[in-house]
C-alpha cells in the first residue's frame, strides 16, 4: 500500500431498513433509506468529519464502518479488501483495527462491570493483543493515557462524571491499538468546560498513536476544530465535501450554507452583520425522499430541473475552471459560493 | 438594550438570595445557594450554566413546581410584581402559574400528554383558567397554533403529540405557554433537543413573540451561542450561585469572572483551528461537598489564599454588572 492510498475507501454505500406490514405474513411495504449511496475515503492520519442533522444517516454510516450493521449494498474497502464481504476470523481481524467511541457515556458502559473489565474487555475478545498476565498493566496504562487515575481500575461507571466516562470509552476504543477510530458524537453529551478537555484529548491521541478518525457530529464548530476534511450529509446522501476551509469558508451547496448560517455564534457583535438563512419546514421522511435533489423541498433556489435530475456529487460545472477553494465537490445544479461564516 | 426600554421602577420578577436543597439518602445536596436575579417586562434574561449549576432548579422554585420532597426552598424571596410567591397558598400560586407565569420545557414529547390531542391540551388552558366553552376553547387553540406557525392548524388540531415533528412540538409547547398571555415566560433549554436549522426557527419565533406581547423572558441554557443571539442580560451560574451578571455585549467582550472567561475560551469556533481549545481544568464540585471560600477556586487559574477561605460576595463590577470574584478587577482588566 502506498502511503497516500486511502485506509478506508467507501463506495456507493447503501443501508435500507425494510418497513413491513402484517404479523403472520410479513410483507415489505417500503424502506427507510437511511443511507442511500455515499462514497468517501479516509487517508492515514487524517480526520474526516461527517456533519448533518438528525435522521441524515450519519450514525448508520458509523455503525456500518465498524460492522455493527450490514450494508444493503456497496463496498467498504479497508487496505484493499471489501470488509462487507468478510466473515468469521477474517472479519474479526479487521475489526481489531477499526474501533468505535459512542455518544452516550451513560448507556455505552455496562454498569455492572468495573472500569478494568470494561477497558480490558477487548483483550478477552482478541487474546492475541495482550497476554493474560499483562492485561491489568495494559489497562492501567490506557487509563493513564486518557488522563484517568490508574488506581480507579476497580471502580464502577457510576462513580465517574460524564467527561470521565467518555474517557473510559476512549480508553476502551484504544485498547487494541486500532488504526481507525469511528467516533459518533463523542462530546455532544458533555458540558462545555468538559467538552474542551475531551476534544483536546482526542487531538492529542491522534498524534501520539497515529490514528485516523471518522468524527461524526451535529456540532459544526467541534467538527471544524478536529477535522481535516468534512462531508455534509442530508437525508442519506453526502451533499458537499472538501477541506475544512473549503466547506466552512467557501460553501457552495445551499444546504451547507443554511446549516452554517444557523449555527449560533458566541459573539453578540456578530448578530448585526451576519446573514441568517432560515429554512422553512422540516426534513422529509427518509422512507419517501423527494425526487431529484433531496434538498429541493426546502431550497430557495429549487427549479424544475431539481425535481427531475439528481445532481451528482462532483465539482460543479460552473466552478470547474475556478482555482480557489470554491472548487470542490458539491451536489447542486446551481452551486455558487456564498460566505456565511463571519471572519473572527 | 431593552426595546422601548424604560426600566420600570419595580422589576417583573425579583429573586432574592434564593436557597434550595435536596434531602437525599446520600446527604443534603445544596442545589441553589443564594441566587439573586431580576427580570423586567420586555426583557430577556439568559441564565447560563452547566449541568448541576442550579439553573433549572431555580426556575422550578420560581414556578412552584419543585419536587418536594426531596426538594425544599430553605431561604430567600421570589418577588413577582412585588408579591413574594413563597408566602402564597397553593391555590393562589396555581392561579398565577399559567396565567401570569408560564414555562417551556426542553423535551416537548415528554412534557405534552401523549393520549390527549394537542387541541384538547391547548383548549384546556382556556377552559380551566377562563371558563371558556368547549367550542370556544377549540377555536382559540386553532388561532394559537396558527400564531406559532403550525401549517394547516385547523386540520391538525385533533392530532396527537407524536404526530408532530420535534420542531412543531416545541411550537405547540410555546403556544401552550403563550395561551393566557403571561407576563413572564421561563424557557428551560427550549431548543437543545432540536437540530440547528429548526433551532433557529424556534428561537426566532420566541424572540418575535416576546416583543409582540412585551413579556419578560428567562432563557435557561448552556449554549453560549444561543445566548449571544437573543439575550439582553446574562446571569452565569456555577455550583448553585450566580457568579456574574452583565449586559450581553459587555459579558462577551470582557468577562468579570474567571469561570465566564474560561467558558468563553473553551467553545470551539467556526473559524479555522489554530491551537488546542482552552479547557477549564477539573470538574464542577459535587453539590453535597461544595468547596469552602469561592466554589470555583479548585479550578481557577487566579486562585489565591483568600479564595480558599472567604466566600466572595457579589461585587459591583460596573454599572449593571456584578461578579462574585475577589479579583474581578484583574479579571476584567486581563480580558480587555
Amino acid at each position: 500500500m502506498a502511503p497516500d492510498d486511502p485506509l478506508l475507501d467507501v463506495r456507493d454505500l447503501v443501508k435500507h431498513f425494510p418497513l413491513t406490514r402484517g404479523v403472520l405474513v410479513r410483507k415489505q411495504v417500503g424502506a427507510v433509506k437511511a443511507v442511500d449511496g455515499i462514497s468517501f475515503a479516509l487517508r492515514p492520519g487524517e480526520t474526516l468529519g461527517i456533519v448533518g442533522e438528525s435522521g441524515c444517516g450519519k450514525s448508520t454510516v458509523a455503525r456500518m464502518l465498524v460492522g455493527l450493521e450490514r450494508p444493503t449494498s456497496g463496498r467498504i474497502g479497508y487496505r484493499g479488501q471489501d470488509i462487507t464481504r468478510l466473515s468469521g476470523r477474517a472479519l474479526k481481524a479487521v475489526r481489531r483495527n477499526i474501533q468505535m467511541v459512542f455518544q452516550d457515556p451513560y448507556t455505552s458502559l455496562n454498569p455492572r462491570m468495573t472500569v478494568g473489565d470494561i477497558v480490558g474487555e477487548p483483550f478477552a475478545i482478541h487474546p492475541e493483543a495482550a497476554p493474560k498476565g499483562d492485561r491489568r498493566r495494559r489497562v492501567q496504562e490506557l487509563l493513564e493515557v486518557v488522563g484517568l487515575n490508574p488506581e480507579f481500575i476497580n471502580r464502577y461507571p457510576h462513580q465517574f462524571s460524564g467527561g470521565q466516562r467518555q474517557r473510559i470509552g476512549i480508553a476502551r476504543g484504544l485498547a487494541l491499538r486500532p488504526e481507525i477510530i469511528v467516533a459518533d458524537e463523542p462530546v455532544s453529551a458533555l458540558d462545555v468546560s468538559v467538552q474542551a478537555q475531551v476534544v483536546n484529548l482526542l487531538a492529542r491521541l491522534q498524534g501520539e498513536f497515529g490514528l485516523s478518525y471518522v468524527f461524526i457530529a451535529h456540532d459544526l464548530s467541534v467538527v471544524r476544530h478536529l477535522s481535516d476534511r468534512v462531508a455534509v450529509m442530508y437525508l442519506g446522501k453526502i451533499v458537499e465535501t472538501g477541506t475544512g476551509e473549503q466547506i466552512y469558508d467557501h460553501p457552495t451547496h445551499p444546504y451547507t450554507q443554511a446549516l452554517l448560517s444557523a449555527v449560533p455564534v458566541p459573539d453578540p457583535e456578530a448578530r448585526a452583520h451576519r446573514e441568517r438563512i432560515l429554512l422553512s419546514g422540516d426534513v422529509p421522511s427518509p422512507a419517501d425522499p423527494p425526487s431529484g435533489c433531496r434538498f429541493r423541498t426546502r431550497c430557495w433556489k429549487a427549479r424544475e430541473l431539481c425535481a427531475r435530475v439528481e445532481p451528482p456529487l462532483a465539482v460543479p460545472d460552473v466552478l470547474r475552471d475556478a482555482t480557489g477553494p470554491a472548487r470542490h465537490a458539491s451536489a447542486c445544479h446551481f452551486a455558487e459560493e456564498r460566505r456565511v461564516v463571519p471572519n473572527t | 438594550m431593552t426595546e422601548g426600554g424604560v426600566p420600570p421602577a419595580q422589576p417583573l420578577l425579583d429573586v432574592r438570595d434564593l436557597r434550595v436543597e435536596f434531602r437525599t439518602r446520600d446527604g443534603v445536596a445544596k442545589a441553589v445557594n443564594g441566587v439573586s436575579y431580576t427580570v423586567a417586562a420586555g426583557q430577556t434574561l439568559a441564565v447560563l450554566g452547566e449541568s448541576g449549576s442550579g439553573k433549572s432548579v431555580t426556575a422550578q422554585a420560581v414556578m412552584g413546581i419543585l419536587d418536594s420532597p426531596p426538594g425544599f426552598v430553605t431561604g430567600g424571596q421570589i418577588l413577582f410584581r412585588g408579591r413574594d410567591l413563597l408566602t402564597l397558598g397553593r391555590e393562589e400560586r396555581r392561579r398565577i402559574r399559567g396565567a401570569q407565569l408560564a414555562m417551556i420545557f426542553q423535551d416537548a414529547l415528554s412534557a405534552l400528554n401523549p393520549v390527549l390531542s394537542v387541541g384538547t391540551q391547548l383548549g384546556e388552558m382556556f377552559r380551566v383558567h377562563t371558563g371558556a366553552s368547549r367550542k370556544d376553547a377549540r377555536a382559540r387553540a386553532v388561532a394559537l397554533m396558527e400564531r406559532v406557525g403550525i401549517p394547516a392548524a385547523r386540520q391538525r388540531v385533533g392530532d396527537y403529540p407524536h404526530q408532530f415533528s420535534g420542531g412543531m412540538r416545541q411550537r405547540i409547547m410555546i403556544a401552550m405557554a403563550l395561551a393566557l398571555e403571561p407576563a413572564l415566560i421561563i424557557a428551560d433549554e427550549p431548543t437543545t433537543a432540536l437540530d440547528v436549522t429548526v433551532q433557529a426557527q424556534v428561537m426566532d419565533l420566541l424572540a418575535e413573540l416576546r416583543r409582540e406581547y412585551r413579556m419578560g423572558l428567562i432563557l435557561i441554557t448552556h449554549d453560549l451561542g444561543v445566548v449571544a443571539d437573543v439575550a439582553d442580560t446574562i446571569a452565569v451560574m456555577y455550583a448553585g450561585r450566580v457568579v456574574e451578571t452583565a449586559p450581553v455585549h459587555q459579558l462577551y467582550k470582557a468577562p468579570a469572572h474567571p469561570y465566564t472567561r474560561g467558558l468563553l475560551e473553551s467553545v470551539p469556533r467556526l473559524g479555522p483551528k489554530d491551537r488546542p481549545l482552552y479547557a477549564i481544568k477539573g470538574l464542577p464540585p459535587s453539590l453535597t461537598a461544595i468547596p469552602p471560600g469561592c466554589t470555583f477556586h479548585p479550578r481557577c487559574p487566579l486562585a489565591r489564599d483568600l479564595c480558599r477561605t472567604d466566600r466572595p460576595p457579589l461585587y459591583e463590577a460596573g454599572p449593571e454588572r456584578t461578579s462574585a470574584c475577589h479579583f474581578w478587577k484583574e479579571t476584567l482588566d486581563g480580558a480587555r
